[in-house]
């Protein structure tokens, strides 16, 4: 299956993915964490109002089979979370870039974006193609 | 290096995801675990369980002989006949789970878990050594030899026998009863096609030898495709079996728990004369045990619960009762469930209790097992 990278997202090595717009980082783990995972049954995620540290586990993720760690990409506060999911844990499935997004941070440390794989590097770092 | 199956490459050429599954290189899923959980409720899967073990008893003390290391009366058998039974230690301790069939008189193929396999053997040698009549039994791992599938669903019977050739007793294996087999010659070579399984919904369970496993696992994809068959992994094996609360040796099952206390009581003969646990056995079933296997639902909406989690009583004076052995998200139900052990005086069906999850208390409620039944 091939993986849809959306340009101008950036992701972690470990499959979570940040879009930024207007000071606000979106926050959701990517389409091939999503078909690794197959099936999400549940989403936790972390309260609004809480600091998260980049590359701390902030959320978890599971599929039938197993609960994983979610980290989070960047520093910050959570403004906002996907409440959708709670309900339709499936949209991390069916639009893991979009409608299956995890949460938002209000960057503290914007410079922690330049570690981050842009498109091409990422779709190297999981053996696809650019 | 992982042991693999006959049908490893098969499994490589359908894109399976391969995982270490008790030291084999095994399929977890395939399409997925919940396409592959539905289409086994619904119409038909195929799984691979080669990697299961193959003990071979024969001789004329082969019954008294299985009699004594088995906890069922091998005496209800006929011949193509199965049961499912277990072999404990003297504590009454479960070394496995399993299916016996009589084959014909004085031959019994026994059906063995595969992370036990060595276990089983060790200990059916060791019993067979202090064994009176030792001489009049002839015991065989052939493990290695055989591979074997798993075909079940609702719709297994329709096909089963468009892809076998006829025979007789029964002539259609479609006919046959519950635990019952039959022998087929396949390609020159026998082969064994009992109604059985480990999901809840109807089925076949087929043993042949390791060299022809790959062409009848093609053979049955092929005729079973138009009714809907997929191949499915361990991972809805495990959702299967686990909604119909199923043990699983390991999880629910292991050497320091007995039949009695999974609530296996049925296919514990204490009225068939002495045999291996008996004591412990017999003694549990008159004055109870200290735990006992349930079956839960979550109340509430959480994460699915995982083996491990701390099982708690609900109400003010809450403490720790537990632990879950098996738990998951049902693809039927579309909830969480699971099986645990807890003290017998918390065990009733619709008590109230919590499982932990990640420092956190979610709601559950004791339920009567099965979690699911078909239709």
């Amino acid at each position: 299956m091939k993986n849809q990278i959306p340009e101008g997202v950036l992701h972690a090595k470990t499959h979570e993915w940040v879009r930024l717009r207007d000071g606000v980082a979106t926050i959701g783990i990517s389409d091939h964490a999503q078909h690794e995972l197959t099936d999400v049954v549940f989403v936790e995620l972390p309260a609004a109002g809480r600091v998260v540290q980049a590359g701390a586990a902030c959320a978890v993720v599971e599929s039938v089979k197993t609960a994983s760690d979610v980290y989070a990409p960047v520093s910050g506060e959570v403004t906002a979370v996907n409440a959708q999911l709670a309900r339709h844990p499936e949209l991390v499935n069916s639009d893991p870039y979009g409608e299956g997004w995890f949460f938002q941070v209000k960057l503290s440390r914007p410079a922690e974006l330049n570690g981050l794989l842009k498109p091409a590097d990422y779709a190297r770092e999981i053996g696809g193609q650019v | 290096m992982l042991n693999r199956t006959p049908l490893f490459a098969a499994h490589q050429k359908l894109g399976a995801r391969l995982i270490d599954f008790g030291g084999w290189e095994m399929p977890v899923q395939y399409s997925g675990i919940v396409d592959e959980h539905r289409a086994v409720r619904t119409a038909a899967g195929l799984f691979d369980i080669s990697h299961m073990g193959e003990i071979v008893v024969r001789g004329s003390a082969a019954p008294e002989f299985l009699n004594w290391v088995l906890t069922n009366d091998i005496r209800k058998l006929q011949n193509r006949q199965g049961q499912y039974t277990l072999m404990c230690n003297e504590r009454g301790g479960a070394i496995d789970d399993l299916y016996v069939y009589q084959v014909e008189a004085e031959e019994y193929l026994l059906i063995v878990n595969a992370s036990r396999i060595s276990a089983d053997a060790a200990w059916l040698n060791q019993q067979l050594a202090a064994f009176p009549r030792r001489q009049a039994v002839d015991l065989k791992n052939l493990s290695a030899d055989f591979g074997a599938l798993a075909l079940q669903g609702p719709k297994a019977a329709q096909f089963i026998d468009l892809c076998f050739p006829s025979g007789s007793e029964p002539a259609l294996a479609g006919t046959l009863r519950k635990n019952d087999m039959a022998r087929r010659e396949y390609q020159g070579r026998f082969i064994f096609i009992s109604r059985t399984g480990y999901t809840g919904e109807d089925g076949f369970e087929i043993v042949a030898p390791a060299e022809i496993t790959p062409t009848i696992w093609n053979k049955v994809m092929e005729i079973g495709a138009p009714f809907g068959l997929k191949p499915a992994g361990l991972g809805a094996r495990d959702t299967l079996r686990t909604e119909v609360c199923y043990p699983l040796y390991g999880h629910e099952l292991d050497e320091n728990t007995t039949p009695i206390e999974a609530c296996l009581g049925v296919f514990v003969a204490l009225g068939k004369g002495e045999f291996m646990g008996r004591p412990v056995l017999a003694e549990q079933k008159a004055r109870g045990t200290a735990k006992k296997l349930v079956a839960f639902k979550s109340a509430e909406k959480s994460p699915p619960p995982r083996p491990h989690y701390p099982i708690w009583s609900a109400g003010p004076a809450r403490r720790q009762i537990g632990q879950v052995t098996s738990g998951t998200q049902s693809p039927s139900l579309g909830i969480g469930i699971g099986m645990g052990y807890v003290p017998p005086e918390m065990a009733a069906s619709n008590s109230a209790i919590a499982i932990e999850i990640r420092g956190k208390h979610a709601a559950a409620t004791i339920v009567p097992k099965p979690l699911y039944r078909k239709g």
